[in-house]
């Protein structure tokens, strides 16, 4: 239990940072060059990360599996990123994105670490304006605002709907800055397969060149991991095709605790399922349910004739709408937070009022927007989205509803990380959404990449200091040593056994099935029968896989399925745990909903007594259960209540 | 729906490619172009043939790792949308779809599909970025941006780097690249302050990565993605030419010290 220790700075919560800040060793100049870095990921958090470190002048290591560290999935994200500035003057402040990060999370966060990345928020956006991200500005020059889910007031800064883009191509500029002053080594098309260890510390990784096939070895002082999340262990989800948790993973089998695999979010604004063959699915941003309103018929025959096509929704008149959010959280409205929209949507279409084809989708609405905005602005300020949407449903949202459903989108869950970010292994951070750290059970919109950059820009350039400065004596590590031969020897074997096992079927035949368990069981609404079967499910398709894929091709060449083979044994390993942890927690709270313990109007019901604790688990071998460890939460600042949105 | 798809097989880098032909049937009209494509994949790992190898990654139009010559075209027939947001319906059924990798010099294939872009990397390695450090930078509101030029800098800012503009010129150049890359950051106060020596280092590593001169055939606008528009590049010519006199102007005023 000892090994659990958060190490959070003494003092008011507010405090703690600068405290720990003005307290923690530092790496004079001469000494940071020689110490050598890995940083594993280029997404927002990966990429800031390794900038930062570049530009402090330690030697960095970063690698991507992805072509260019541009295309990391942070890529991906639309609505925004919150900061506290309070510039549109509605009382905003640190304390209350803390609090309301903690309350959306739902109370299972870490208050100081919380508090810390509302404190640096605003540097974020400082920075990123001065990198030259062209954040959306009001006439007068000044940056504009808009409020997302969660929130009571505006604190979202945004790049239309491409926020993502425009803050992961500032990090990659600036990392690109890096890598041309030779600070930075950019590793690209590179999978990392294994952690290694030296006398129990983290030295290093082994990596497989996609290209080339060879398995190579890399040494550094310390390893970061900015991995990113594991949704694609439910194969559809808005996650990139590539995004795996294999370095997390490699990391949690050489003794780094994974905690809270359970906490998945489920984004409510996504574009429905079309197939069978459908590969992905593709987010709407949050920032929709700014002006869309969200509805269904309040009658069935309505609901019937929409689906055989004779009304249009259209024809729909007011009063036979039910505008489910509005009418059950009048407070927050469409505006609720992620897991509330997402239950709510599947209450609604599990009722039987589910529109589309299929009956698994809601609606969201412009017409009154585009009758109170004009056509004009909600083109200025979704036009894109439109079009994406348009393109992917080949039906004009200017025209018609838009029809949507929750999606996996994020997991909250990760690597277990202390104040400084490290793992229990010594010497191994994780940043990102690769840790658990900051969201609790349920993350707020814009928050992703607000953490992911602070984290890289202002909270590790700190933290790995304190830690590198015992380690100015120790010289470069030698990559022919036993230990990284033994795990480069265990990566080749592995990469053998899965090539050789002679099975039948594609990898992608046994992801689409462990999708689906996870889906079914381990998904929006989650009970102890259904766990225990997925459990079941889930050692029969591991055992099954292992005897069961063919890979094509040779282990020496570009080869994609070898990669997805790795992706997916892991995800499978990773499933089993997911499932385990959500029995455990016999609660509900944020977007982990047991249905056993809801209130009696639906609503997820935490209890406090039992279940505020951090759920880290320990590998302890394949065919063995993990130990669960508990971090227990303490909530200084925050009373914790029952989460209300009315 | 049912197509003949007529694809670059190529092993390795120096392996000498050849277009292959498949039949895959079953295709919903809703599917991707990808989705089809991993049915096709699907089947010939089910029959112990290799996969066809392409590039892919968010398959939602935004991080710009698709490529693919479809019908002779970047990023196939439909104009504004990648490749992963190309649907089936955009086809008729039973047609016959030529699928190529793209063809440049600087962007080498690695396998069938797949093509090296790391050229692009370099090009914002030499000087794609404005050159502050995290920490010790001004409250973000300092300096006011007028909301014209903020959105001129953003609609530049909208490229993807998918490589769709050097595939579709004559001469291969990376123009419109550079041209967003140089613009997006020039309109900004604040990118304007090493502007010119911006241009001037992105230019010049051209050359060497391969990237022919500008055809001035505005094949690349036509074809992008993004809708980035050409006149990004006479901004960046201007830039440069700029940067150019201002450079010999200098060099005047210091030799004649």
């Amino acid at each position: 239990m000892t090994r659990l220790n958060a190490r959070i700075p003494e003092g008011p919560v507010a405090s703690k940072w600068t405290a720990y800040k003005s307290a923690s060793r530092l790496v004079n100049p001469n000494n940071k060059r020689k110490l050598d870095i890995i940083v594993v990921g280029t997404g927002l958090a990966g990429a800031s990360a390794a900038a930062s470190l570049g530009e402090l002048g330690y030697r960095v290591k970063v690698f991507c599996y992805q072509d260019s560290p541009r295309r990391a999935h942070s890529i991906a994200a639309q609505g925004g990123i919150n900061a506290a500035k309070n510039y549109p003057n509605d009382g905003d402040s640190a304390y209350r994105l803390f609090y309301d990060t903690i309350k959306g999370g739902d109370y299972r966060a870490r208050e100081a670490n919380v508090y810390r990345l509302a404190e640096v928020s605003n540097q974020i956006i400082d920075l990123c304006v001065a990198q030259g991200v062209p954040f959306a500005r009001e006439y007068g020059g000044l940056l504009a605002n808009r409020s997302f889910g969660g929130a009571q007031v505006s604190r979202t800064f945004y790049a239309r709907g491409q926020t993502g883009q425009q803050l992961l191509l500032g990090a990659y500029s600036a990392l690109s800055r890096q890598i041309a002053l030779g600070n930075v080594t950019l590793f690209n098309r590179r999978d990392v397969l294994d952690t290694v260890l030296v006398e129990g510390r983290a030295r290093g990784i082994i990596t497989r060149n996609l290209v080339t096939g060879e398995i190579e070895r890399h040494a550094a002082h310390a390893v970061v991991l900015a991995s990113g999340g594991y949704g694609n262990v439910f194969f559809l989800s808005t996650n990139a095709m590539g995004s795996n948790v294999t370095p997390a993973w490699s990391a949690y089998k050489k003794g780094a605790m994974f905690a809270n695999p359970s906490f998945t979010q489920i984004h409510p604004t996504c574009i429905p399922v079309h197939g069978d063959t459908q590969s992905k699915l593709t987010l709407m941003s949050e920032s929709l349910r700014n002006d869309g309103r969200i509805w269904v018929p309040k009658k069935v025959k309505d609901v019937e004739k929409l689906r055989n096509q004779s009304i249009k929704p259209a024809d729909i008149p007011e009063e036979d709408r039910d505008y489910y959010l509005e009418r059950r959280y009048p407070a927050f409205g469409n505006l609720v937070p992620r897991d509330v929209a997402s239950r709510a949507a599947k209450e609604r279409c599990d009722a039987g009022f589910g529109v589309g084809r299929t009956g698994v989708a809601v609606f969201l609405d412009f017409a009154d927007a585009i009758k109170r905005k004009g056509h004009d602005t909600i083109d200025a300020l979704y036009g894109n989205l439109f079009q994406m949407y348009e393109q992917i449903v080949a039906e004009n949202p200017y025209e018609t509803p838009m029809m949507i459903y929750p999606a996996v989108h994020y997991t909250m869950g990760g690597l277990w990380v202390d104040y400084e970010l490290m793992t229990t292994i010594q010497g191994l951070f994780a940043i990102g959404e690769c840790n658990f750290s900051d969201h609790g059970a349920n993350r707020l919109g814009a928050s992703a990449l607000m953490q992911g950059l602070a984290d890289g820009y202002f909270v590790l350039p700190y933290t790995i200091g304190n830690y590198l400065a015992a380690e100015i004596h120790t010289p470069r590590f030698d990559t022919s040593s036993s230990e990284f031969t033994i795990a480069a020897q265990a990566v080749t074997d592995r990469l053998q056994q899965i090539k050789n096992c002679g099975g039948k079927e594609s990898v992608d035949h046994f992801h689409r099935r462990l999708g689906k368990i996870m889906w079914e069981y381990c998904g929006m609404a989650r009970n102890d029968a259904g766990l225990t079967e997925a459990l079941y499910q889930l050692t029969e398709l591991r055992h099954e896989y292992a005897r069961g894929v063919r890979i094509p091709g040779g282990l020496d060449e570009y080869n994609p399925e070898l990669e997805k083979a790795c992706r997916v044994a892991d995800f499978i390993e990773l499933g089993e745990l997911m499932v385990r942890d959500a029995q455990q927690r016999a609660e509900s709270c944020g977007g982990h909903f047991r249905e056993e313990h809801q209130t009696s109007e639906g609503e997820a019901l935490r209890n406090d007594d039992k279940f505020a604790f951090v759920a880290a688990w320990e590998y302890k071998g394949r065919e063995v259960s993990a130990t669960l460890h508990r971090e227990e939460l303490q909530f200084n600042e925050i009373k914790l209540s029952q989460r209300s949105y009315k | 729906m049912k197509f003949t798809l007529k694809i670059w097989r190529q092993k390795n880098a120096t392996a000498k490619g050849e277009m292959i032909s498949y039949d895959v049937a079953g295709i919903s009209p809703d599917s991707s172009f990808f989705e089809m494509l991993d049915t096709l994949n699907q089947n010939l790992v089910m029959t112990g043939g290799e996969p066809v190898a392409f590039d892919h990654d968010c398959r939602e139009g935004i991080c710009g790792t698709c490529s693919l010559y479809i019908n002779g075209r970047p990023h196939g027939p439909v104009k504004g949308v990648t490749t992963c947001q190309l649907h089936m319906r955009s086809f008729v059924d039973g047609d016959t779809i030529h699928i190529e990798p793209w063809r440049a010099k600087a962007f080498p294939v690695i396998r069938d599909l797949v093509v090296d872009r790391s050229a692009f990397d370099k090009i914002i390695q030499a000087g794609g970025y404005v050159s502050v450090n995290t920490g010790g930078v001004p409250d973000a509101n300092t300096i006011p941006v007028p909301k014209e030029k903020s959105e001129a800098a953003m609609d530049a800012a909208a490229c993807i780097g998918c490589g769709a503009c050097v595939a579709a010129c004559s001469n291969a150049a990376a123009m419109l690249f550079i041209g967003a890359k140089v613009s997006h950051l020039a309109l900004l106060p604040q990118g304007k302050v090493e502007a010119a020596m911006r241009v001037q280092k992105m230019v010049a590593c051209l050359d060497e990565l391969g990237f022919g001169l500008c055809s001035n055939t505005y094949a690349c606008e036509a074809e992008c993605p993004k809708g980035i528009s050409v006149a990004n590049i006479a901004r960046m010519n201007r830039q440069f030419i700029g940067a150019k006199l201002f450079s010999e102007k200098e060099k005047t005023v210091r030799d004649s010290l």
